[in-house]
């Protein structure tokens, strides 16, 4: 009996996988075919979605992208038995664009039958939690500060420094909470992590607990993730089951549980104070720091907040070591990263690699250009509130200090890319009504700055002379002044970067076109 | 009798016991850890630009007017926001930091209405005030843009106005309904540039939770919220320091007035019962003081069926003399005696026995307050040596498990009842003994422990139900009844506490209250390192 893996996840729901699970079952009970479907998670190429494979001797061969139309070619085909078709594939591990990645994160995404227990320790689950187990807490964030993570989660602070501070401090009660917000445009990283290896997140967050001395975790996921939703309310009913949560948890002296709350569905709410609030039940509002919400954060007490991949990358540094895993990356940006390629590319998704490939070579091997096939024009780096790139600066190399350096940041690792049809104005306007849409409307620079930063753009539009428009450039300037310097949070003090960095570019090439119609009194 | 103003140190003052010194504009401050740089700044006399902070209120951090430059940090912090710390070395005063604040005062103003001229916080305004201290000479903004201009006015309380248009938004007002007041009746609606204030869920004030205390008005630093007199009258011009007579609480306010007008009360932050907080009635509710029945000069007649006469007070006080002297001559020297007011303040009776002791020449005084007070002043006499309560109101923040019983504060001594309130949200716990469900056994933010509502009457079984308890399960401080106890009395005591009829299984069928429910709060009371009874009419109008 073959076994066909189909994923369950939420892009290739969109793309109607559950449509041609009907039809295969269809199509193999009138060709009277025994067949097992088993539902994986996605491996990031959504461009291949829905991706089907099958399990050839052993050997993983894909087929894709499917729709229920082909489903009968591809019984005629014989794709059971690895027969040719236009959709296929090949082995999965030979596709270059997993073939150029390493994966340690998201190493069983995709691979694995997704809510299965037994598949995830199979392929190396739970290694990670039995290496903590036998150890100290000390040594866990230990081997955390080592292996050099960072949060992955935007402000890239270092999570063995976070841990420490919380299991430094001295309290009652401590929590673990995983931010699963996810509210950066063009991010999906820890979708695709949450419904594809569930158990890898809730082994991190057990980690994590272990390491600080909490007993409870909250999952604070993005309202508009429904499907994640219920496929992590069955991961935490197994891993219960399975012993993993609850009291003494593999017949350890460790208790530890993990509750699923849903968000408040406002992007402020990923914002760690906000998000703390949120869960408190309260309105997400920033709360200013210090004090840290590593020393007072879910009811006062210390709490860890990582985003997703932060948590989830911790069972493979434990279960490998961190030498194993700051082998990867370089400088301080040691690891991997999975980055998220989305806009105007050819192929869309996500990879994971290590840090220091340039933009331009990941954008030129694997998402493969634009779509349009025009010309790159701009790449937007670390969701709404990176910095725009223009086709001269591809060849940053993508890696925290790099970024920083060219005066943008990673973030959640969201890669957005323009062609050069792109208005780049517009592009500056949209941050700041973005900011005015967000802001959570504590601080002054923020709730009135978005507002008035819309319409300052609107009037450089509309401006009917250059001293008009110079002004209102002056006044755009001091305005990103405020906001980045004297804003409460991120959210304002760093809408400037896509602001300024997109008017930048508009800015060039206004002058460039002012130029090329200037008349020449050289020639 | 100018206009006194209490100083605002932007944030309430820390109760460490450390002190960090530091350095401010060239200056050293030593102050408690745990004090925030606007304060300490304030201390050595430097005003740190502020709008969102006050020193009622924790800090906040929304206006970020406030911002300072410390030197090897980056950025520029929050003044309000941050504690001190040793060493540090902080700017007030900066050309960067003069920039970002002209910058959001800019901001601000791009969304004010420009009537500062006919606005009834015309000189008594914090943003006018901030826009004159950065400097603000033009908002290039425009007034074209986004506003809240055409926001509506709220005047359905009868004590101040709600003008939404004026609103900065910065949740003074949230904040004091929930820290100072306690009622959580305002709260921010909506996000960004729509955020506004709402009462209830987009209530009016009026139909909300809103008890009129006018603890957000007072905190309100624009003219948003603001009181009807003040609009009808404007802004007063001289203060005198007075007392409210309503109850027993004695909140100590500032009469602001005009001439001889009463323009609006404020409470006092040197008031020890209120710490700069009131309720609806002392704040609002003194259209006596210049109603025109009220009688503001002596009156004589000579007998019950003649007119009243209004006479001088020299005249007055000729004739009582006289009289009273009289009678004693005829009648001897107790014939005549005093009785003074639980309305009246402590001085005011301290002067009324005065009088009878040194003038009348006898010990006949007493008070109303023997009428309702008269059981619990003769026990706390037997057991304490005094007929008054032993604790301070400030005491109630140092409580960890409250017994209440007989008392309905919220509704009779609100300002203390703010006070408990503050000390339950914190964590202390609270045992609610009263046949009624008064707010105190479930509000916003508070849940009683145990609500023992035992039928009327009932009080003392419950008391020695409680007692019986404490001696049965051995939760009694013997240090304390071995150091401070008359050893024969509290031995006849326990003798008699012990007996069956005080038992909570025996006591359960005449309160009305299960034997374990008594157990469970005896023990939290009795366990507890600092529990404090608060009593009232409840138990001692009893006869
Ligand atoms: C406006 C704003 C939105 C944010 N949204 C998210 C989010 O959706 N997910 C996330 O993990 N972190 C988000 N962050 C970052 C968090 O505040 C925080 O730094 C992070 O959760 C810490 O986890 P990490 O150290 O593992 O990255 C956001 C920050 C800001 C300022
Ligand atoms: S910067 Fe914006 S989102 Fe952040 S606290 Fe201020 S208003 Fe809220
Ligand atoms: S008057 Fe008092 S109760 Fe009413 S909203 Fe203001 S603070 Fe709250
Ligand atoms: S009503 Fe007054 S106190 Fe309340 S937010 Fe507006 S300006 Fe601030
Ligand atoms: S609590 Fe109210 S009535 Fe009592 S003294 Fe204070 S202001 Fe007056
Ligand atoms: S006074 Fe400090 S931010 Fe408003």
């Amino acid at each position: 009996m073959t076994k066909i893996y189909l994923p369950r996840e939420t892009t290739t729901l969109s793309l109607g996988v559950e449509e041609l699970i009907s039809a295969i079952e269809h199509e193999a009970a009138a060709r009277g075919i025994a067949i097992q479907i088993l539902r994986n998670g996605s491996r990031g190429a959504a461009w291949l979605e829905p991706l089907l494979e099958i399990d050839f001797n052993g050997k993983r061969l894909g087929y894709g992208p499917v729709t229920a139309s082909q489903i009968q070619s591809l019984f005629e085909a014989d794709f059971l038995n690895a027969g040719e078709h236009e959709l296929k594939l090949g082995e999965i591990s030979d596709i270059p664009w997993f073939k150029q990645q390493q994966r340690l994160t998201f190493s069983r995404c995709g691979e694995i039958e997704s809510l299965s227990i037994d598949e995830y320790k199979k392929h190396g689950g739970f290694r990670g939690l039995s290496a903590a187990l036998k150890s100290s807490s000390k040594d866990i964030i230990n081997i955390i500060l080592d292996s050099g993570l960072r949060g992955r989660g935007g402000a890239a602070f270092p999570a063995g420094i976070k841990w420490q501070t919380v299991a430094d401090a001295d309290a009652d009660s401590k929590y673990i909470v995983c931010n699963a917000d996810e509210g950066d445009s063009g991010t999906f990283s820890d979708r695709l992590l949450m419904e594809g290896d569930s158990y890898c997140l809730i082994e991190g967050m057990i980690i994590a607990g272990i390491a600080v001395g909490a007993e409870h975790g909250f999952i604070y996921l993005r309202s508009e993730y429904p499907l994640t939703k219920i496929i992590l309310e069955e991961a935490l009913i197994k891993a219960r089951a399975a012993g993993y949560l609850g009291n003494t948890i593999q017949d350890s002296i460790h208790n530890f549980d993990i509750h699923l709350h849903i968000g408040a569905g406002a992007y402020i709410c990923g914002e760690e104070t906000s998000l703390l609030e949120s869960l408190e039940g309260k309105r997400g509002q920033i709360r200013f720091k210090p004090p840290l919400p590593a020393l007072k954060g879910l009811h006062g007490k210390p709490t860890v907040v990582n985003n997703v991949i932060t948590l989830a990358s911790v069972p493979v540094i434990l279960a490998k070591g961190a030498e194993y895993y700051a082998n990867f990356g370089r400088g301080k940006s040691l690891g991997t990263m999975p980055f998220q390629l989305s806009g105007n590319v050819k192929h869309g998704g996500l990879v994971e690699i290590s840090f220091g490939l340039t933009l331009r070579e990941v954008i030129e091997n694997f998402a493969g250009g634009t779509y349009t096939g025009k010309a790159i024009g701009a790449v937007q780096v670390g969701g709404p509130l990176g910095a725009y790139f223009s086709g001269k600066q591809l060849d940053t190399p993508l890696d925290y200090e790099s970024f920083s350096a060219a005066g943008g940041m990673l973030g959640h690792g969201g890669i957005v890319v323009f062609d050069d049809g792109v208005d780049y104005l517009e592009q500056a306007r949209f941050a700041m009504e973005f900011c005015s849409v967000e802001s959570c409307g504590k601080c002054t620079p923020c709730r009135i700055g978005s507002v008035r930063g819309v319409e300052v753009i609107t009037r450089i539009r509309t401006a009917e002379n250059q001293s008009e428009r110079s002004e209102q450039y002056d006044l755009l300037e001091d305005l990103c002044e405020t906001m980045e310097d004297a804003s409460l949070c991120a959210m304002g003090g760093l809408t400037p970067m896509p602001v300024r960095s997109a008017v930048k570019l508009h800015q060039l090439l206004t002058e460039r076109t002012d130029e090329t119609m200037r008349p020449t009194n050289e020639s | 009798m100018s206009l006194e103003k209490d100083l605002d140190y932007g944030t309430p003052e820390s109760l460490c016991q450390e002190l960090i010194s530091l350095e401010i504009d060239g200056h050293q401050v030593v102050v408690p850890e745990g004090t925030s740089i606007m304060r300490a700044a304030k201390q050595l006399g430097t005003s740190i630009p502020k709008l969102c902070a006050t020193d009622s209120l924790e800090a906040f951090g929304s206006c970020r007017l406030c911002l300072v430059e410390i030197e090897g940090r980056r950025g520029t912090p929050a003044s309000c926001t941050t504690p001190v710390e040793a060493g540090m070395i902080v700017h007030t005063q900066t050309q960067k930091l003069a920039k970002l604040r002209k910058g959001v005062m800019e901001l601000y103003i791009s969304d004010h209405p420009l009537d500062c001229l006919t606005c009834s916080a015309n000189g008594d305004c914090e943003l006018q005030d901030m826009a004159g201290t950065v400097g603000l000479r033009d908002v290039r903004y425009g007034y074209q843009g986004d506003n809240h201009l055409n926001a509506t006015r709220d005047n359905s309380n009868p004590y101040f106005s709600f003008d939404p248009s004026k609103c900065i938004v910065c949740s003074r007002c949230v904040r004091a309904c929930d820290e100072v007041q306690g009622t959580f009746a305002l709260t921010i609606s909506k996000r960004g540039f729509e955020s506004h204030v709402s009462a209830g869920i987009e209530d009016s004030f009026l139909d909300s939770e809103c008890v009129s205390c006018g603890a957000c008005v007072q905190a309100c630093p624009t003219a948003t919220l603001m009181e009807k007199t003040v609009i009808e009258h404007g802004v007063p011009e001289h203060s005198i320091e007075t007392t409210c007579a309503y109850c027993g609480v004695g909140c100590t306010f500032n009469a602001e007035m005009k001439g001889d007008q009463v323009v609006r009360m404020v409470p006092a932050k040197s008031g020890k019962a209120n710490e700069g907080h009131a309720c609806v009635k002392g704040r609002f509710a003194w259209g006596y003081a210049s109603h025109k029945e009220r009688i503001l000069k002596p009156m004589l007649r000579s007998s019950i069926d003649d007119p009243w006469r209004e006479v001088s007070w020299e005249e007055a006080i000729q004739f009582t003399a006289k009289k009273f002297r009289e009678l004693q001559q005829e009648y001897g020297r107790k014939a005549i005696g005093g009785i003074s007011s639980s309305r009246a303040t402590n001085e005011e009776v301290f002067v009324v026995q005065k009088l009878v002791r040194a003038a009348f020449e006898n010990n006949n005084i007493d008070t109303c307050a023997r009428v309702c007070h008269s059981p619990t002043g003769f026990g706390l006499n037997k057991t304490l040596g005094t007929s008054a309560g032993t604790q301070d109101f400030i005491s109630v923040e140092s409580a960890d498990v409250i017994l209440l019983i007989g008392a309905n504060p919220t509704d009779a001594h609100p300002v203390f009842a703010s006070r408990m309130k503050k000390r339950l949200r914190e964590g202390a716990q609270i045992i609610v003994v009263d046949p009624r469900r008064i707010d105190l056994v479930e509000s916003p933010h508070i849940k009683a422990a145990a609500h023992l509502a035992i039928l009327p009457g009932t009080n003392v079984a419950l008391i020695n139900a409680f007692a019986h308890i404490i001696v049965e399960e051995d939760l009694v401080d013997w240090d304390y009844v071995n150091h401070r106890c008359d050893k024969d009395l509290f031995e006849n005591w326990l003798a008699f506490i012990k007996r069956e009829q005080n038992s909570p299984s025996y006591v359960a069928k005449v309160l009305g209250v299960e034997a374990e429910t008594l157990r469970k709060a005896a023990r939290l009371y009795a366990r507890a390192e600092r529990a404090a009874i608060y009593y009232g009419l409840g138990v001692t109008a009893h006869s």
